[in-house]
């Protein structure tokens, strides 16, 4: 049961990953490797910050920030300066690596016996267990988060945002700056990212250097199943998908842990899957030329 | 309105010397004017359409709209006075949003844009209205994506969008080009109305001699990036297919009664 309760917190948790990557990947069409960077950023000045007694909601608040930050710099670094977007994602990436170290001071900080975000609402007069109440409160976070964003695409700055990934040359000449679109979009993308990385810090008890690997293609795994799973093309059922999609990620890896598989695979098996799901419409393709020639015959 | 002094640009190309692409460009438009520009392949007309919109920025010479200098404004901050069609029809829409989504990003042509919502009942139904005057059916499809629609449709609908807030300056890139024929003619007529109706000043890139003395008050002709002949008045009203096709075929003449003075001067001189 335990197992359970955690992959789907952990599902929860990593759904503002999911959808930061989602904003960027598929909305803005922009492949973020900054993420693999902001999310050790936001677990990063989460840890430091807790350990220094600072109140866990002022920190959530500045962890988000921080990735913002880092979105806006790499931002910056795609459109002003004209830097690949893979490329600019992966100089941020690599710049946070040293930034993250120095914010923790060590490579593994423990968060044990610090008041955090779950501390406050552990009370002793709740009847259920406190995987219950956390799992409750990460779910009200998302459908908070979940609000927030279907909203904010379906207002008028957001409509301007996701032509910009769809279309820029149409969206310029309606009169929008894209590199400010651009750079809004990072923005976001990475605080979604940064508070993943600052409740994962929490949820286990410690921020690490290396937890940031591979991030980017989790998140990518998530969409892609969120967007199989959605029930339509409207942004609100996209967007359930994307949270559902990195739920059923967790659990997939919690089950094929249990099954056996080796951890140290995990990020091999994940990037397969991505491979897969990436190439799907060409092999969709490819088998269907091998029937058509069977046919033939 | 649109004033072009001395405007000159160069692309660079691998391999090539630099093509000009206008070379001292030096033309007034007026108001409620409607200007069609006709021209050989690579004679500059579409870049002269950029050069307005600010695509790019000219190597030398000022461009005057409205009465200020926009030489070195940026496209998206033009845009607050400029309405743009072009060629290809899936430049002019985003094709992952609904018609509606598409209508109220044009609405707001130019304007900030803010965390306010666009998507009410209320301009649903102002936004059906509008779209039953382009008898395409659209006004029961503002929920279906733009990219389900055909060439013809999105073509309509992206005329619609940047006449819907009345721009200063309308921009048409050979903009039936890429249509059927049936589909070409409603775009036409599609633009004769909608110019007419807001007295639009415009100008049209086309590559088609009958549709350019169809539509508009005024012919530029377009060649190797000089304005060769600016047809006007009572002079636009004479003129048939067969005279633009004259002048078109003596500057042909010309340019090979160039070639071959060069070559029999080179002979000589050997």
């Amino acid at each position: 049961m335990t197992l359970w309760f955690g992959a789907i917190s952990q599902g929860l948790i990593y759904s503002f990953l999911a959808l930061g990557v989602y904003l960027s990947f598929k909305v803005l069409k922009f492949p973020d490797m900054t993420v693999d960077g902001s999310l050790v950023t936001g677990a990063a000045v989460t840890g430091i910050l807790l350990v220094n007694g600072v109140h866990p909601l002022l920190v959530m608040l500045i962890a988000i920030t921080a990735g913002c930050i880092a979105g806006i710099i790499t931002g910056l670094l795609h459109t002003k300066l004209k830097i690949d977007p893979l490329l600019s994602g992966i100089l941020m990436m690599t710049a946070l690596y040293s930034i993250n170290l120095h914010i923790l001071g060590r490579s593994n900080l423990p968060l044990l016996r610090v008041r955090s975000l779950l501390t406050l609402f552990q009370s002793e007069s709740f009847p259920f267990s406190q995987d219950v109440v956390h799992l409750i409160f990460f779910f009200l976070l998302v459908l908070i988060i979940r609000f927030i964003i279907v909203w904010f695409l379906r207002t008028d700055l957001g409509l301007a945002f996701r032509a910009t990934g769809d279309n820029p040359a149409m969206i310029t000449a309606q009169g929008v700056n894209i590199h400010y679109t651009k750079i809004l979009g990072l923005a976001i993308a990475n605080g979604l990212t940064a508070l993943s990385g600052s409740l994962i810090a929490q949820y286990q008890g410690f921020a690490d250097i290396g937890m940031g690997i591979g991030m980017l293609v989790a998140g990518i795994a998530s969409v892609v199943i969120g967007e199989t799973i959605a029930p339509g093309k409207k942004i609100k059922w996209l967007i359930t998908g994307v949270i559902v999609g990195s739920i059923l990620f967790r659990l997939l890896i919690a089950l094929a842990l249990k099954a056996g598989l080796n951890p140290i695979d995990l990020k091999l098996i994940t990037a397969l899957f991505v491979l897969l799901a990436l190439c799907f419409p060409m092999l969709k393709k490819i088998i269907k030329n091998l029937f058509r020639v069977k046919d033939k015959e | 309105m649109i004033e072009f002094i001395d405007v000159y640009k160069t692309f660079e190309h691998k391999g090539v010397d630099r093509v000009i692409a206008l070379n001292r460009i030096n033309v007034q438009i007026e108001e409620g004017e409607f200007v069609t520009v006709i021209g050989t392949n690579g004679s500059g007309k579409s870049t002269f359409l950029n050069a307005i919109a600010g695509k790019f920025l000219c190597d030398s010479g000022s461009i005057l709209l409205d009465d200020k200098d926009v030489t070195r404004s940026w496209e998206y901050k033009r845009a607050s006075i400029i309405g743009r069609v072009f060629q290809n029809p899936f430049t002019g829409t985003s094709p992952d949003l609904s018609i509606m989504e598409n209508i109220r990003i044009a609405e707001l042509r130019g304007l900030k844009r803010g965390l306010s919502g666009g998507l009410s009942a209320k301009n649903r139904q102002r936004y059906q209205e509008t779209l039953k005057s382009l008898e395409m059916g659209l006004e029961n499809r503002l929920d279906a994506t733009v990219g389900l629609l055909s060439g013809g449709q999105r073509q309509a609908l992206t005329l619609l969008m940047a006449t819907l807030r009345k721009p200063r300056i309308l921009l048409l890139d050979e903009h039936t080009a890429a249509l059927d024929p049936k589909a070409a003619e409603q775009i036409v007529k599609l633009t004769r109305r909608l110019v007419d109706e807001s007295q639009l000043t415009t100008v049209m890139v086309t590559h088609s001699m009958s549709q350019a003395l169809d539509l508009g008050t005024r012919i530029l002709m377009m060649h190797k990036g000089k304005i060769i002949g600016d047809i006007k008045g009572d002079e636009r009203k004479r003129t048939k297919v067969r005279d633009l096709l004259n002048r078109f075929s003596e500057l042909r003449k010309e340019e090979l009664l160039d070639d071959e003075l060069i070559s029999m001067l080179q002979e000589g001189y050997y």
